[in-house]
């Protein structure tokens, strides 16, 4: 699914980020980016993402090198990513609305959309239909993030990329997005590769997880955790034994 | 702001009129219902006639500053090169009292309505290139990179994020200085013209020496005045109704 082969990249006028990196992902895995801040795993989402290019070496989604945004990607940030001036109902729709807008090119747009605008399934599955026609400004940190999701839920995306999506909520409002998100990822077949800075939601989402530390970075350093996203594994010895390995490896580095 | 209490405060401030009327009782400072009666007579007269050489005045030159203004500000507050180029030259003339340039506008452009729309022109622009421009520049980076990730491309965001956020920047821009823009308009109709409420309450008062009248041309223009300023309020709650929720 995804593919990086021997990306170069850096921000003008400083180091290089990644050097020489490759990375596979393959369909359907959950992987956990973990890193400090600044590490570059922000870059790295935006670089899947189709926002930044590489300066070389290849991002390959689907065998296709990215040139842009593609289609099916979602993408869901930690914050700002809602129009403060459009409802709950017209920020989930608004990815259909712009799909319209350019009708199926097959590059804004897949080429087999049909215009729609119906959002209602997705605002009752992420519970905040009884929200849609307020403002951002006017419902909590968790529905705002859940109006997110299902803004790009309702693009039926195959890859989704996830940066700090729950950075600033409560715990337990935290705990329940994770969870919710699982459940949509198993539901709807996803690939989803989500960036956090926390050892605990590394552990508890991501089967795979991908550990960067200090730029640039070369060779990756994965870790397998097959029981994140059953039940009850915030619980198990497993879990924390997976926890206290990612935090040695981050201070040892 | 109740409509109530803003009726109650009108009559508040009829009743205060009337009583400094009574005190000063001398005819520079006729009463209310005096000059009410006059601003009823006067509407069958020539009253509306400058009225409306007034409105068109003010109405375009908000529509030529919208038209030129917008879209410059869109373009310097989305471009860090156009930003260092004409920020300093709006940061050095946005401060000059625009008023003083009213003799100067005259002399080129001459006594037609061209001047007076120029000068409301000048008002206007530079207060909404100046909110454009900020609005735009504080869209935020992620905004603007969630909507580009859903597949949104240059006209998709012009269309979605900066031609909603820049509605909301003209619409307060507007509010903030068309107060402004009529005092001036009065300044600019006491010269050279025939036509305009600036010259009808000046021709009143200093030439004919009709005081009722004048007040009904002073009334005339305040109801110039507050009739934009609630048109544009409106048109705000209207086209941006998440300004005012709480």
């Amino acid at each position: 699914m995804i593919s990086i082969q021997s990306l170069t990249f850096g921000y003008p006028r400083s180091a290089p980020i990644f050097e020489n990196f490759s990375w596979q992902a393959q369909r359907s895995e959950t992987w956990a980016i973990l890193g400090p801040s600044g590490c570059g795993k922000t870059t790295l989402l935006y670089l899947l993402a189709g926002l930044y290019l590489p300066a070389s070496g290849k991002v390959l989604i689907d065998e296709q090198p990215l040139a842009r945004p593609r289609p099916h990607t979602g993408l869901i940030l930690q914050d700002y990513g809602l129009l403060p001036w459009a409802t709950v109902r017209r920020n989930v729709d608004i990815g259909l609305r712009v799909r319209n807008f350019y009708g199926p090119d097959g590059i804004h747009t897949p080429r087999n959309h049909r215009p729609a605008a119906n959002v209602t399934h997705w605002l009752e599955r992420l519970a905040i239909a009884e929200v849609a026609d307020k403002f951002p400004a006017q419902i909590s940190g968790g529905q705002r993030q859940r109006t997110a999701i299902a803004r790009t839920l309702a693009l039926q995306p195959d890859l989704l990329l996830m940066d700090e999506p729950f950075a600033s909520l409560d715990a337990v409002i935290r705990e329940d997005l994770q969870n919710l998100t699982l459940e949509l990822r198993a539901e709807q077949n996803l690939t989803l590769v989500i960036v956090t800075h926390t050892i605990e939601e590394a552990a508890i989402m991501g089967q795979k997880i991908l550990l960067l530390t200090h730029p640039p970075h070369r060779a990756p350093l994965t870790f397998d955790n097959p029981g994140a996203g059953r039940e009850d594994y915030r619980r198990s010895p497993d879990y924390r034994a997976i926890c206290d390995r990612l935090r040695q490896e981050m201070s040892a580095r | 702001m109740k409509r109530r209490d803003i009726l109650a405060a009108a009559l508040g401030l009829i009743l205060v009129w009337q009583a400094a009327a009574m005190l000063i009782a001398r005819p520079i400072l006729p009463e209310p219902w005096l000059v009410i009666r006059v601003f009823v007579d006067e509407l069958s007269r020539e009253l509306p006639g400058h009225f409306l050489a007034s409105l068109w005045r003010v109405m375009a030159g908000m529509a030529i500053s919208i038209v030129l203004a917008a879209p410059a500000g869109l373009a310097i507050g989305q471009s860090k090169q156009l930003n260092r180029i004409f920020s300093p030259i709006i940061y050095l003339l946005y401060p000059i009292p625009k008023v003083v340039l009213v003799p100067i506008v005259m002399l080129f452009l001459g006594i037609g309505d061209l001047a007076k729309i120029v000068i409301i022109f000048l008002i206007l622009f530079f207060q909404i290139i100046v909110l454009v421009r900020d609005q735009a520049a504080a869209l935020p980076f992620q905004l603007i990179q969630s909507l580009r990730s859903l597949g949104a491309g240059r006209r998709a965001l012009f269309g979605f994020i900066y031609f909603p956020a820049s509605l909301l920047a003209i619409l307060t821009a507007l509010r903030q200085s068309v107060g402004t823009a009529v005092a001036v308009l009065y300044m600019a109709e006491l010269f050279a013209t025939r036509r305009g409420l600036g010259y009808y309450i000046y021709y009143n008062g200093s030439t004919l020496l009709n005081y009722p009248a004048m007040y009904a041309g002073v009334l005339a223009m305040s109801l110039l005045g507050l009739g934009l300023y609630f048109s544009i309020d409106w048109l705000e709650r209207r086209l941006c109704p998440w300004k005012f929720v709480t």
